[in-house]
């Protein structure tokens, strides 16, 4: 059957490649109901305005209709899925030990590790005439720098790498929804979550009373004004900061890397100018974001929004990656320049569910990228566009294979 | 005409934060003639907020609170000398050295001074202090840090508030005078003002509205303690006389501008209008000391003393000043301020006092996490947060939509009434501390004399 309706293309593989004149035509149809009762939002400023809006809801128990999405809500939800006040006090309890105010340091601390990971993973490379930016750079380092974060020992990384993959490929939308392959990713995404949750727990267990200096120990032994996470509480947190802790940052070096071997000019640019870095990574934010789209809002109320009435506990799709090339917010949006000022981007979202681990990502991203640039050059990808991974959602290649040109 | 405006002589009286933001976009927006900055305190412009906060908790030094700038300005800086007057026929600005500065135009970001005690010979008592500038926070943190027995707040603005907040977190015993019902009043009226007074009664202040301080007793030059209307008495060793700002026109008084205790009138594009309500086109004015009207509040006369409209105005205010008349910008800045004390992060977006009622749209005082949204007759003009600031971008929308009040239900962490209820401003006349927001009409200040000048 042809995929008819515009988040069917969207999500349709054949279009992973290159969404976005999809996400063109969205924005031009305005916000669009799909046959299947959900709503598409593609314009900046209708994006800006639902993240920030309180009558909208993380929560998709909050949905007339919950489809099998409802299957893959862990017990509890963690944060991402839950609405104020408990997600204000979730958050905050989870941030003690990660950010300012209490714990200022505590990325800064990663730097040096990051720093020495990279050259360690360059150094692996740097004579091979082909390598794969994903498995051998773009992968391995995010995985490792979660790991040492949360402090899951070394010798686990694979475990979590094999239950990580099984969630993410859970994240997909079926093109129909008795779809055989698609019921068996979501049994498998589901088994790997109660795994790697159950594994956490464990892991947290043996730092209590017995801290080290990673988060774990300090989630399960310290407590703020807000008290602790309860057990449950904290095998779900725990399980939300390592999968979306790594797998975004992987496919935003990804996606870098191939930005630059596709413009060469933008590669000169950042060889000429390192400093300009930091400003190069929100640009590829926006550019080629690793988020897609937040497919988890639901109204609480009838809201209208640009004109069209979206009701009470309908599936409410916010396309990031098209707000991001609206033309009405940016100059020129298909151009990728590292030089960009004015950049809002949604590549971490906004509001109150803002990326949690966005001061980690984008020191991780700067360093990952400014110690690949210098080898990029006379290098060319072997498959341009190189085969991407399913998700429509976590947008980035599977593989780049990349060769002396 | 654009190339003239880019040159000739700029002076700025009033070197803090809406003096430096103002020369610094000046010189961004390609102003290439000479500029002078003239204050009265010794030191380069530095930041006031952490001075009722991190300074007082010995967190931050009261000399390290410079303001960070964001460009070099190249001016000449007459620091450590007043402005004493304006001859706005000369184009001269008069200072307290003799020195006649000459100008094509002139910004006045003057500000504001902390309200003294009413008795000179009991302010003059060693232990009764004010707070408004570096020196003054350095002067009562050095007192605090000698560990007072018992610190009288007078006056429980956010100021106020906050001095005591900073005392109850290190210790020290703290007596707060009000003459209001409550804390903060004058500010978000009377249901967040309620949970003010709970909040620093919780946290062990020794807290008395409805009274005021008839007398500071003092002995051999220093201070002992307090006497109230009600007649009761206290000891105290430090009094800090919190009683809100007077502005600094005084300077003004001879210059034939809208100028007197309540601030100097400008319009929406900040130049001042001189007494007859005629705009000027030399002399503009930003920050605590202007007062200006503004379309979202009925073109009410509004005088905000808050960091992010001094901001926001001086950058309005130096772009006008550069820029011919079609390309100049109106100063619509939704009002929003935020204040820390007592754990409570409270933010607030428009004027709460512009109100006839408010409501609980999220949250629950009790708990006290909760956003209050004001409205006045049927429409949205403010929200405070309190440990909630991340709704506040939804609110400040409705807010510049003058969208319906009370806003629709619906919002995530719904409160248990939700039911409006009168918004209880008091007039500031009832207040101890001067609210941080006054409307201050559409009347002059004072009536009219013709001068003429011939
Ligand atoms: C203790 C404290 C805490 C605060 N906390 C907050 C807060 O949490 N949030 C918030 O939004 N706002 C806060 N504010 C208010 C904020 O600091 C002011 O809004 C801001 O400083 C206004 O800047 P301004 O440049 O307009 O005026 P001012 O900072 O008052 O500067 C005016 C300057 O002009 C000088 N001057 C006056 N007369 C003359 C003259 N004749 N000649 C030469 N120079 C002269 C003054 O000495 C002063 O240096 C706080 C203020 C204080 C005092
Ligand atoms: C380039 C890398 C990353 C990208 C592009 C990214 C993107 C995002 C986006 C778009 C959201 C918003 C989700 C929503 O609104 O529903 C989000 C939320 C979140 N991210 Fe990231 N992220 C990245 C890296 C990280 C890292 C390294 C961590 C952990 C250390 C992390 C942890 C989280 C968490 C916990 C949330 C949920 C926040 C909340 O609901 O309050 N992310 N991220």
């Amino acid at each position: 059957m042809r995929p008819d309706t515009l988040f069917q293309r969207i999500t349709d593989y054949a279009n992973r490649a290159d969404p976005y004149p999809l996400y063109a035509e969205l924005r031009e149809n305005g916000v669009t109901r799909q046959t299947d009762g959900g709503y598409l939002v593609g314009t900046y400023q209708e994006i800006a305005e639902l993240l920030h809006d309180p009558r909208i809801s993380s929560d998709i128990g909050n949905r007339t209709d919950p489809d099998e999405d409802i299957l893959r809500r862990p017990d509890p939800p963690a944060f991402i899925g839950v609405d104020d006040p408990e997600h204000d006090r979730l958050r905050r309890i989870t941030m003690r030990p990660f950010g300012p105010p209490h714990s200022p340091g505590r990325i800064d601390a990663l730097r040096a590790d990051i720093t020495r990971i990279t050259d360690d993973l360059i150094g692996s490379f740097r004579d091979k005439d082909r390598i794969d930016v994903v498995d051998d750079f773009a992968y391995p380092l995010p995985v490792t720098v979660i790991c040492r974060l949360l402090g899951v020992p070394f010798e686990d990384v694979p475990l979590i790498r094999a239950w990580t993959n099984a969630i993410i490929a859970s994240f997909d939308f079926a093109p129909e929804k008795d779809d055989r392959d698609h019921q068996e990713r979501l049994r498998a995404g589901m088994e790997a979550r109660i795994a790697m949750a159950e594994y956490l727990g464990g892991l947290a267990d043996t730092r209590r009373d017995r801290p080290t200096d990673d988060m774990l120990s300090a989630l399960v032994n310290d407590a703020g004004p807000d008290g602790r996470l309860t057990r449950e509480e904290l095998k779900s947190t725990a399980t939300l900061l390592l999968i979306a802790g790594h797998e975004t940052t992987v496919n935003l070096i990804a996606n870098g890397a191939l930005t630059l071997l596709r413009l060469p000019q933008a590669l000169r640019l950042l060889r000429d100018r390192p400093e300009l870095m930091p400003n190069a990574v929100e640009e590829l934010l926006r550019y080629e974001p690793p988020v897609h789209m937040l497919p988890q809002r639901t109204p609480l109320t009838d809201i209208e929004v640009a004109g069209v009435t979206i009701p009470k506990g309908a599936r409410l799709i916010l396309m990031l990656a098209s707000g991001n090339r609206d033309p009405l917010r940016f100059k020129d949006p298909d151009h990728f320049d590292p030089t960009r000022e004015d950049n809002q981007h949604f590549g971490f979202g906004s509001g109150v569910h803002n990326c949690f681990g966005a001061p980690l990502a984008r020191v991780e991203a700067q360093i990952a990228l400014s110690a690949l640039v210098p080898h990029l050059a006379g290098l060319r990808p072997a498959e341009d566009p190189p085969p991407y991974r399913r998700s429509a959602l976590l947008r980035g290649p599977r593989h780049l294979v990349i060769e002396r040109a | 005409m654009s190339g003239e405006r880019r040159d000739g002589r700029i002076v700025i009286v009033g070197a803090s934060l809406a003096g430096l933001r103002a020369a610094e976009t000046l010189r961004e927006e390609g102003f290439g003639g000479t500029l002078t900055l003239v204050g009265d305190e010794p030191r380069p412009p530095y930041d006031r907020p952490p001075l009722s906060k991190q300074v007082l908790l010995g967190r931050v030094r009261a000399q390290d609170v410079g303001l960070p700038g964001r460009r070099d300005v190249d001016a000449r800086w007459r620091l450590g000398v007043a402005a004493v007057g304006l001859d706005p026929i000369g184009k001269q600005v008069l200072l307290a050295d003799g020195e006649r500065l000459p100008f094509d135009r002139l910004l006045i970001a003057t500000g504001t001074r902390a309200r003294p005690w009413p008795n000179p010979e009991e302010a003059a008592l060693d232990g009764v202090m004010t707070l408004r500038t570096a020196d003054d926070a350095a002067r009562l943190a050095e007192r605090l840090d000698a560990g007072p027995r018992r610190v009288l707040v007078i006056g429980a603005g956010f100021t106020g508030s906050e001095i005591a907040s900073a005392c109850r977190e290190r210790g020290f015993e703290v007596t707060v005078a009000e003459r209001g019902p409550s804390p903060l009043v004058g500010a978000l009226g009377g249901a967040l003002g309620a949970l003010a007074a709970t909040v620093q009664r919780a946290h062990g202040v020794d807290l008395r509205c409805g009274v005021t301080v008839t007398s500071l007793r003092g002995r051999d030059g220093r201070l002992i303690g307090a006497e109230f209307s009600d007649g009761s008495r206290i000891e105290a060793d430090i009094a800090v006389v919190a009683l809100g700002a007077v502005r600094n026109t005084e300077w003004l008084a001879d210059a034939g501008l809208a100028a007197g205790p309540r601030g100097v009138a400008c319009d929406a594009g900040c130049r001042a209008f001189n007494m007859y309500g005629i705009v000027t086109d030399d002399v503009f004015v930003a920050g605590d000391v202007a007062r200006f009207p503004h379309p979202l509040f009925e073109y009410q006369i509004l005088a905000l003393e808050h960091w992010g409209n001094a901001v926001a105005q001086a950058e309005v205010a130096a772009h006008n000043m550069v820029s011919p008349g079609p390309c100049r910008r109106p100063h619509l800045t939704v009002p929003a301020f935020w204040s820390s004390q007592f754990g409570l992060n409270i933010k607030s977006v428009g004027v709460p006092t512009f109100s006839d009622q408010v409501v609980v749209a999220q949250g629950s005082l009790r708990e006290r996490r909760l956003v209050a949204v004001y409205g006045y007759r049927g429409r949205v003009t403010a929200a405070v947060g309190v440990n909630r600031a991340k709704w506040l971008g939804y609110y400040q929308g409705l807010i510049e939509t003058a969208a319906p009040f009370p806003p629709r239900p619906g919002a995530a962490d719904p409160p248990a009434s939700g039911v409006p209820v009168p918004s209880d401003v008091p007039s500031p006349q009832t207040l101890s501390h001067g609210p941080t927001v006054a409307l201050t009409g559409h009347v002059p200040d004072r009536r009219l004399t013709l001068v003429r000048h011939d």
